[in-house]
């Protein structure tokens, strides 16, 4: 299967020739190349998909296949850094999944970004982000994943600034770069502390499980934990900034800065779950060496997927709505993987957030792009602008409700089956657990159909354009996106990824399913009565809880509190003294260098006047003191 | 105590050499100062008569005396508005020159009154120029061909640079 | 004999420190030259004396006098030669305005 490189190597190639030839473009071939290579990225991935599923498998095991390994710098014997492709069922499921969205995301574009100044580059950006997307998710080694890992943070950073002349823009791309760098530090001391213990980046030798070098290293500790969970751990925090969990999620919401398609690729789809991947990749090792680690990933998911639920009822801005709903369902996901074990039916909670993973990308880039088609229509993000647009939007009304219904759950769209695997997890895990994940189940419910309502339903407000369709470009994806939210429910996804690679036969607990279906109902009940018609019951329960409203509408004020911590706490007592040190000492240092050099120069530059006489001055009293020396002395 | 007239002309010569250098080196103006120096060429030349180099005493007196001289007193002239000016000389300067001159001098009379010289073996008599043209033209040992010819294509070299230099652009 | 070595080196030191003073004051260039011509001038009269009175059988202090009186007078030349040139460039042989090697 080595054509899977082409895969990869198309978006880059296609980077490279928009980044350096687009501007001698017309911008719609621009977009018609870009979206053709893609095309042909995104059938490629479709066929690898097939040959490897149908291959028969090894032991009921799908073999992980490493097409193409090149050795790429090798420092030592043991320690060496190589870039190839591995082909596993997880990977290529993401393959599939990044393709596709990516595909949608190319098509849907032309529609949104026509006219903007930029095409050619904004088709440059997708394609890089397309690419060291996909080196992400097939990377051999640790290290290959690191470096793709930092690629798409670049090229998050380009295209959150797209606009870049507008201030809020700017400063959403800075806080998202900063915020997911600082927690790629993590990644990376997490990455040398792993290999150092363990001598090898690869990871199918990291996750073979008998590796020697690993099980030696098991019983060292360090600061009371072992080193192996202190460096997993570390690998979380790098995963936890990319995949936006508390308390690193501040940069999530603002890169809605970015257009609208972007958002849906990258901060929905796609590199959001980047940490999902890095822990489901490692999950072994979690397993293996360090249980409690991922245990705590497992709460750290939940507590996330509460406060952004929360965070997300009181939010008006509709994209922001959907950000702190993709954070909450990025929770989900760390919550199945937390309370996942290895194997059979403990195996679940792996199966079933590597499904959420699958589903969640889909019908969560369906609702930014249906976001996107209402932004188009009433040029405006929030919800006080729209509502009552059923009649005009009808296409777009249709698929955003497919898409709210399977985010609530509610069968048989998609988001049912792989939710309720989650919660049937959540309920073998504990049952605290268990009910805790409903009730932001619920919540989930609430706040998509709040927004559903609002925009769709509500009060009309006055627009100085009748809002009208999206053009064919824009609903032909929601379409696609919105048949792939209805029957991905379906698919057998236990048959192909499962957490030890045996297949899994996945069988709806009837127990949990009835309940969520049901909480889900109520939920959505009580947003109809309170947002489908106007009713004053929402305004007088914020008022009654005004205190919780006010926080959650500021997000609990965690920014503040960075900001607080970097600006009054770090710039004002660390960074400052620091910086007063070396403008004074170290600077001072080089400058006192510098003037004593030139005071000297300045000094003894009097000797070389070109005066004769005062040579020969020097001269007469060099020889007389000469002479008197050698005379008396 | 007798006294020779060699001695007398010695006194005579050294007073004339010693008053005149100085006066060369303090007149403000240019021109009595190569004046003064005449008189010290040509007390140098009486010197050499009196050591019997009557040779020497001739060159002197008609290269230094009668060529450089001349040489430096059309050079003044030509320089003329400049050099009429008298030489201003700074008091500060003046004095500290004087200081390290003098010291110079006490050093150099000390060394010079303190050696032992070789026994004095002067001899009466004219060095005959016979024996001085030998000298100069002969190959052999203490003997100055070379030299000779050597200084005859620096002097050359001098009259070419001269030209060069002082000509017209 | 009467006359000394000693005086005539004497009245030679004198010269030499009077053409040093000279040289040392004078602002004029062609007033050290002749400074400079004093010196020389010192250093001529005791070669020729040490010739006469230490070593009366040879003739090398002799020469060396006759060959310094050469020399100085293609120094006088050359020398001269440049002063023309630079009051010609810069109207003035003044020494503290000749700090340049080009002008």
């Amino acid at each position: 299967m080595e054509y899977t490189i082409f895969i990869i190597l198309l978006p880059l190639f296609m980077f490279l020739f928009l980044g350096l030839a687009g501007n001698k473009m017309k911008p719609v071939s621009a977009g018609i190349l870009g979206t053709a290579s893609l095309a042909t990225s995104a059938l490629l991935s479709y066929s690898t998909a097939w040959q490897y599923f149908t291959t028969p498998r090894i032991e009921g095991v799908f073999p992980a296949v490493t097409p193409i390994n090149i050795e790429w710098l090798r420092f030592t014997e043991h320690l060496h850094i190589d870039l190839g492709i591995l082909l596993d069922p997880i990977s290529v499921m993401m393959l599939v999944v990044i393709t596709t969205v990516s595909l949608m995301v190319h098509i849907y574009s032309f529609g949104y970004m026509h006219g903007e100044k930029g095409f050619q580059r904004y088709y440059a950006f997708l394609s890089l982000f397309t690419f060291s997307m996909l080196g992400l998710v097939v990377a051999t080694n640790i290290f290959q994943m690191y470096i793709f890992w930092e690629l798409v943070g670049v090229s998050s950073y380009l295209l959150i600034g797209f606009y870049y002349t507008k201030p809020a823009a700017i400063a959403a791309s800075k806080k998202a770069f900063i915020v997911t760098r600082f927690a790629d530090l993590g990644f990376l001391i997490g990455i040398l502390v792993l290999s150092f213990y363990s001598k090898t980046f690869n990871f199918e030798a990291l996750c073979s499980g008998d590796l020697p070098t690993l099980s030696a290293a098991a019983g060292q500790t360090f600061m009371g934990c072992s080193v192996l969970a202190w460096g997993l751990g570390l690998c979380f925090v790098g995963g936890a900034g990319k995949s936006a969990m508390f308390p690193l999620h501040i940069w999530l919401p603002d890169a809605m800065e970015g257009p609208t398609p972007v958002s849906a690729l990258i901060h929905a789809a796609t590199m959001v779950v980047a940490g999902v991947y890095l822990v489901a990749r490692m999950f072994p090792l979690y397993i293996d060496y360090a249980p409690n680690v991922l245990v705590w990933i497992g709460y750290i998911g939940a507590f996330t997927s509460l406060y952004a639920a929360i965070v997300a009822c009181v939010q008006t801005d509709i994209k922001r709505v959907l950000a702190f709903s993709t954070i909450s369902q990025i929770g989900f996901m760390f919550v199945g993987l937390g309370v996942s074990g290895m194997g059979g039916h403990h195996g679940l909670g792996y199966m079933a957030a590597m499904f959420h993973l699958f589903t969640h990308a889909m019908f969560k880039a369906l609702l930014f792009l249906g976001a996107g088609a209402i932004i188009h229509a009433v040029h405006s993000n929030e919800m006080k602008d729209m509502g009552q647009l059923r009649r005009q939007l009808p296409i777009t009304h249709i698929t955003f409700l497919i898409a709210c219904l399977a985010i609530s759950g509610i069968p048989p769209f998609s988001g049912f089956f792989s939710k309720d695997e989650i919660l049937a997890a959540a309920f073998q895990f504990s049952p605290v657990m268990g009910w805790f994940m409903s009730f932001v189940a619920a919540l989930t419910a609430f706040y998509m159909f709040r927004l559903y309502y609002n925009i769709f339903w509500g009060k009309a407000s006055k627009h100085e354009h009748t809002p009208h369709e999206a053009p064919a470009s824009m609903t032909t994806p929601l379409i696609i996106l919105a048949a792939i939210t209805c029957v991905a429910g379906f698919i057998p996804f236990g048959e192909f990824v499962s957490s030890n690679g045996q297949p899994y036969i996945i069988h709806i607990d009837s127990t949990v399913a009835i309940t969520s279906v049901v909480i889900a109902l109520i939920s959505i009940s009580i947003a109809t009565i309170f947002y489908r018609k106007t009713s004053v019951i929402p305004e007088r329960l914020a008022r009654t809880f005004h205190g919780l409203y006010t926080a959650a509408s500021h997000r609990f004020y965690i920014d503040e509190v960075y900001l607080f911590i970097t600006k009054n706490i770090i710039f004002k007592h660390i960074s400052a003294p620091i910086a007063w040190f070396d403008r004074h000492i170290i600077d001072g240092a080089m400058n006192l260098l510098a003037t004593g050099t030139q005071k000297t120069a300045y000094a003894i530059r009097g000797f070389q006047s070109g005066q004769i006489q005062q040579y020969a001055w020097v001269f007469l009293v060099g020889t007389l003191l000469i002479i008197s020396l050698l005379l008396f002395i | 105590m007798d006294i020779t007239f060699q001695q007398v002309v010695f006194w005579v010569l050294a007073v004339i050499i010693s008053v005149f250098s100085v006066m060369t080196v303090v007149s403000s103006r240019i021109l009595r100062s190569a004046t003064y120096l005449i008189f010290v060429l040509f007390g140098t030349a009486g010197l050499y008569f009196l050591l019997n180099y009557s040779f020497l005493g001739a060159v002197q007196l008609m290269i230094y005396a009668g060529g450089i001289v001349v040489l430096y007193v059309f050079s003044i002239l030509l320089t003329s508005s400049e050099s009429r000016k008298p030489d201003k000389l700074l008091k500060k300067k003046m004095f500290a020159a004087l200081v390290a001159s003098l010291a110079g001098l006490g050093l150099c009379l000390f060394v010079t009154l303190k050696h032992t010289f070789l026994p004095s073996r002067f001899q009466e008599g004219e060095l005959p120029v016979k024996e001085i043209g030998h000298a100069l033209l002969g190959m052999d040992k203490y003997q100055f061909l070379l030299p000779f010819e050597a200084i005859s294509i620096l002097l050359l070299a001098c009259i070419i640079g001269g030209i060069l230099i002082a000509r017209k652009r | 004999m009467g006359i000394q070595v000693e005086y005539y080196l004497i009245v030679s030191t004198i010269m030499l420190f009077a053409g040093i003073y000279g040289f040392l004051t004078r602002r004029n260039l062609l007033a050290m030259l002749i400074s400079v011509e004093l010196i020389l001038n010192s250093a001529d009269i005791n070669f020729a004396v040490f010739n006469r009175y230490l070593f009366p059988d040879k003739l090398e202090g002799f020469f060396f006098t006759l060959f310094s009186i050469g020399i100085s007078a293609a120094e006088t030349a050359v020398a001269i030669a440049i002063i023309i040139n630079i009051y010609r460039n810069i109207q003035n042989i003044q020494v503290k305005d000749i700090d340049k090697m080009k002008h």
